[in-house]
């Protein structure tokens, strides 16, 4: 078992000057070296080296505790705003450090983008106006906000069951409807990756394959990650799935990275074959 | 299909409720048999007069209808009838003294609140003239300049307040936290001590409604801070959440998102902070002075207000001048009233979702 790193690293929140241009398209190659994420002196998950090549979906499977939520948090710097985060290692997009010194957290988020657990459209605005929230929030100028809002709902799959009542408050849509309308937020401002942190677990099985469906449409265009707790939706959507562990008292580790049809038939740790097979967890 | 059923072979809803009867006459005839037990017993206690009976009844009651439920059902729904009286007292207790006062101020001030209340002054009401004679409007404009400047004073501020201490990490905020409780805690007479002693004398500025306002603003500030403080953490974390997520700096972040849903809460603790200062007499005695005259420069020159009007006319012996001091305490609640009204009205409006 590898040493844990000390929790000295502290995040830099940094401004850093020029930016180019956020708007960009197709997926982007993220990659975590030597990951490690802690909760004050709690060591949630640790070392953790990981690809998600660009315009695939790479899905993320484990039992409760064992650092999902929390790797995927470190992903798009949402990790550090727990007061008491820290963390070490490199997370690296298009092979750029996004905790590099001067780095801005903001502008890190509007290239990674993320779908909660819970659906969470802003509830003083209305379902049009959520779509391109994003724009507006993170001042992104946008000629044809129409057709935005269109090409959003259209790749999110909810177009056809909104678009007559685009004006209508967004908490009036059903819990499955909201979950679309915010993937469609998080693709109105062109993220490289899409974070996806169980953006199935409250919804029922018709819904959770709508957003399936959305996350098939979508996965040339933009590189996902998805964590689930769904063993069979991971060998549903995704090219690529990690197995993470943690033991009693350890940090979360990766077990076990690969394609998600090797992993899941001809898996190299018995530990992953007997989480895949219902035995722990 | 019961559409098609007749009216008639529906069946009759069941009784969910205990009917009144059931629920008043038994606890009603154990009161009364209590009553009189009590009205015994209180011949041998220090307790005398008709709250001492009421108080003996009241918890003769309690526990004689606790102990029959105990009888017939046993433990369980005794605690739960016992617990269910307590609270329902504590509602009464609190509604009823509230009551009281506004209807003992409508019945005493009513006839004093005339068309001349709110066009005429003071300035040429003699000793003898009836309460219907002259008016408060001096007061009214007084109260609403100084009210008005303070809530523009104090509510950007508290709301600033209320932003800083749920959005920013830092060791500031708690000791910001820690002041502002302090604050909520100052007497109103300090607060009007310090503008007086700082404003009025240092400064060489004179009474005015400024004043006043800066007063009221020091006693408005924590209410609001601390009100819109707590709504503002109502607001869930997911909403901040997926704003940053989507490449919102933290700023727009609160601007655009979290202060919207929190609005209505905001506006409550708005207006909170103002009907805690509308009535507030003690800081304008030395801030404001007050006046028999209309003043409408608030930056210059005593000023009445009607807290400070209903104070000084109740001081005085003659009736007619009691009369007014009460039909400005009327119109001073019937303001704040008001208020509170148009304030929810404004909340309500623009809402969207459920």
């Amino acid at each position: 078992m590898t040493d844990i790193p000390a929790a000295d690293v502290r995040i830099e929140t940094a401004v850093l000057p020029d930016e180019p241009s956020p708007f960009t398209s197709g997926g982007g190659t993220m990659r975590a070296e030597g990951l490690t994420a802690w909760f004050g002196k709690h060591c949630i998950v640790a070392g953790v080296d990981m690809d998600m090549p660009a315009g695939s979906v790479t899905s993320i499977i484990g039992p409760s505790g064992c650092g999902k939520s929390t790797f995927i948090r470190t992903l798009n710097r949402m990790h550090e705003l727990v007061p008491t985060a820290a963390m070490a290692g490199q997370v690296l997009l298009d092979g750029v450090d996004i905790y590099a010194p001067g780095s801005r957290p903001a502008l890190m988020r509007l290239r990674i983008g993320m779908v909660f657990q819970k659906p969470n459209p802003f509830p003083t605005m209305s379902i049009g106006e959520n779509v391109i929230s994003g724009l507006k929030l993170a001042g992104i100028p946008c000629r044809d906000k129409a057709e935005m809002t269109e090409r959003c709902l259209t790749r999110a799959g909810l177009w056809s069951e909104v678009k007559d009542r685009l004006g209508a408050p967004a908490g009036a849509l059903s819990g499955g409807q909201q979950q679309r309308l915010c993937i469609a937020r998080s693709l109105a401002v062109s993220p490289r990756v899409l974070l996806m942190d169980e953006p199935c677990s409250a919804l029922d099985p018709s819904s959770t394959m709508r957003i399936e469906e959305t996350i098939r449409d979508i996965r040339h265009q933009v590189t996902i990650v998805i964590v689930t707790h769904n063993m069979q939706q991971a060998a549903r959507v995704s090219d690529y799935t990690a197995f993470f562990l943690a033991d009693k008292g350890d940090p979360g580790r990766i077990v076990e990275f690969g394609p998600t049809g090797e992993l899941f038939n001809a898996p190299n740790d018995p530990r992953t074959e007997d989480y895949i097979h219902g035995r722990f967890g | 299909m019961a559409a098609t059923l007749p009216a008639a072979a529906l069946p009759q809803p069941r009784k969910l409720r205990r009917s009144f009867r059931e629920a008043v006459e038994r606890p009603l005839l154990t009161a009364t048999a209590v009553g009189v037990a009590m009205a015994l017993i209180f011949a041998v206690t220090p307790l005398s007069g008709l709250p001492g009976w009421a108080l003996c009844t009241y918890v003769g009651f309690v526990v004689a209808d606790a102990f029959d439920c105990y009888r017939t059902d046993g433990p369980v729904v005794a605690k739960d009838r016992i617990a269910t009286i307590l609270v329902s007292t504590a509602g009464v207790c609190t509604v009823v003294p509230l009551i009281l006062i506004v209807a003992y101020v409508v019945s005493k001030g009513l006839h004093g609140v005339t068309k001349a209340f709110f066009t005429e002054t003071l300035e040429k009401v003699g000793p003898n003239d009836p309460a219907t004679v002259g008016g408060g409007k001096h007061a009214i404009i007084g109260t609403i300049e100084q009210v008005g400047l303070a809530a523009l004073l104090a509510t950007p501020l508290g709301l600033m307040t209320a932003v800083h201490l749920t959005q920013s990490r830092g060791r500031l905020a708690q000791v910001t936290r820690v002041l502002v409780d302090a604050m909520s805690g100052i007497p109103s007479i300090v607060a009007g001590l310090f503008i007086y002693t700082m404003w009025v004398v240092r400064f060489h500025e004179g009474f005015s409604g400024l004043a006043a306002a800066m007063a009221l603003s020091v006693l408005m500030l924590p209410t609001v801070a601390r009100t819109a403080e707590e709504v503002i953490k109502l607001v869930p974390n997911g909403l901040r959440e997926s704003s940053l997520a989507l490449g919102a700096p933290e700023w727009k972040t609160t601007l655009r998102i979290i202060l919207p849903a929190a609005r209505s809460g905001l506006v409550t603790a708005t207006v909170l902070g103002v009907s805690r200062i509308a009535g507030e007499t003690a800081p304008l005695l030395m801030t404001a002075f007050g006046s028999d005259s209309v003043n409408t420069n608030p930056w210059h020159g005593a000023q009445s207000a009607l807290p400070l009007f209903a104070f000084q006319r109740v001081r005085n012996a003659i009736p007619s001048q009691i009369a007014r001091g009460w039909a400005g305490a009327l119109v001073l609640i019937m303001l704040v009233l008001a208020l509170f009204t148009l304030a929810r009205a404004v909340a309500a409006r623009g809402r969207k979702g459920p």
